[in-house]
């Protein structure tokens, strides 16, 4: 090797670290890969949130009732700030009726859940309600909104942490559902 | 008249290092010291999610509150310290560990030391070398 090609070499391994340092840029240290995807969803057994006073007072929800469907499974509460941001989308996607979504009220008061589903729309097909955030701790939730989307096998196919964006929606999650659907 | 002034900021003085002492002492220690100790022990181990560089001993997140919770529980029930770490690494991956395990992902971050160290001595092998045969002087010009 000629001289100056040997001086140039810490320039090169310069360019290397510039590389990986640039990709750092890119990267959310906040998403945590779920070691859950492709697992069974945990079971749980829950009480259903009562919503405008429908006739779902009282009501227990097992997750065995999802078996055969596709289904997203939505952690919310009303005390979560991003959780408003999605609220949209969710009502949007709730509009198209291509997508069933359940809500997980995550450590939330009844009272003010449904006071934020009346004020905002409620895009769920049904909330069960998880007051001591157990569920959420089966779920490996550790900031909310997060979102599952589960399969007719009830495998964890999907998981999204923080709000979902039309951008998240579209490249993945609608593409996988139409997949798994089938 | 003076002594009775004296004794009272004595009295005052007294009730407030006696305040001051109570509010020192931690809230009583629940029922089972050990468990607790144990507790202690692993939570310095794990990680919480909400503020990732914290443990889970530090964090006053609601969420480390939920896990030191249930760990306590599990621990109540008879688990071992392995069998609890194994539940939350099964629903929060191995991130929730500080000691991160030795598998194919990890190996880079465990062996990258001794292999940049492998380097740096074969590198200054060479250049010790090439010093003691005489060459230095020829690579300075």
């Amino acid at each position: 090797m000629s001289k100056k090609l040997k001086l140039l070499i810490p320039f090169f391994l310069f360019l290397i670290a510039v590389g990986f340092l640039f990709k750092g840029l890119f990267l959310n240290p906040r998403e945590v890969p779920s070691p859950l995807v492709g697992k069974q969803a945990p079971k749980f057994q829950a009480p259903v949130l009562a919503i405008n006073g429908a006739g779902e007072t009282g009501k227990t929800f097992t997750s065995d009732e999802m078996k055969g469907q596709v289904w997203l499974l939505n952690v919310w509460a009303s005390w979560c700030v991003a959780c408003r941001e999605e609220h949209p989308l969710l009502m949007e996607m709730a509009k198209t009726g291509k997508i069933t979504t359940y809500g997980l009220d995550y450590k939330d008061t009844d009272a003010e859940a449904q006071q934020m589903l009346v004020a905002m729309g409620n895009p769920y097909n049904k909330v069960i309600t998880d007051i001591d955030g157990k569920i959420g701790i089966d779920y490996g939730v550790y900031g909310v909104p997060e979102t599952y989307l589960i399969d007719k096998q009830g495998l964890i196919r999907y998981k999204h942490t923080g709000p979902l964006t039309p951008e998240v929606l579209l490249t993945k999650i609608v593409p996988l559902l139409n997949e798994l659907q089938q | 008249m003076k002594k009775r002034v004296i004794t009272l900021m004595l009295a005052c003085l007294f009730f407030i290092s006696a305040s001051i002492t109570f509010a020192g002492v931690a809230r009583p220690l629940a029922e089972d010291p050990v468990l607790e100790a144990r507790l202690k022990a692993m939570s310095h181990e794990l990680r919480c999610l909400v503020c990732q560089n914290q443990t889970l001993a530090d964090s006053d997140a609601p969420l480390a509150e939920d896990l030191r919770k249930e760990i306590r529980s599990q621990m109540r029930e008879g688990k071992s310290d392995q069998e609890v770490i194994d539940y939350l690494v099964a629903r929060y991956g191995d991130f929730v560990r500080y000691r991160p395990p030795v598998n194919n992902s990890t190996a880079l971050l465990w062996f990258g030391p001794f292999l940049l160290l492998l380097i740096g001595g074969f590198v200054l092998y060479r250049t010790l070398k090439k010093q003691a045969s005489g060459e230095k002087f020829e690579a300075e010009d």
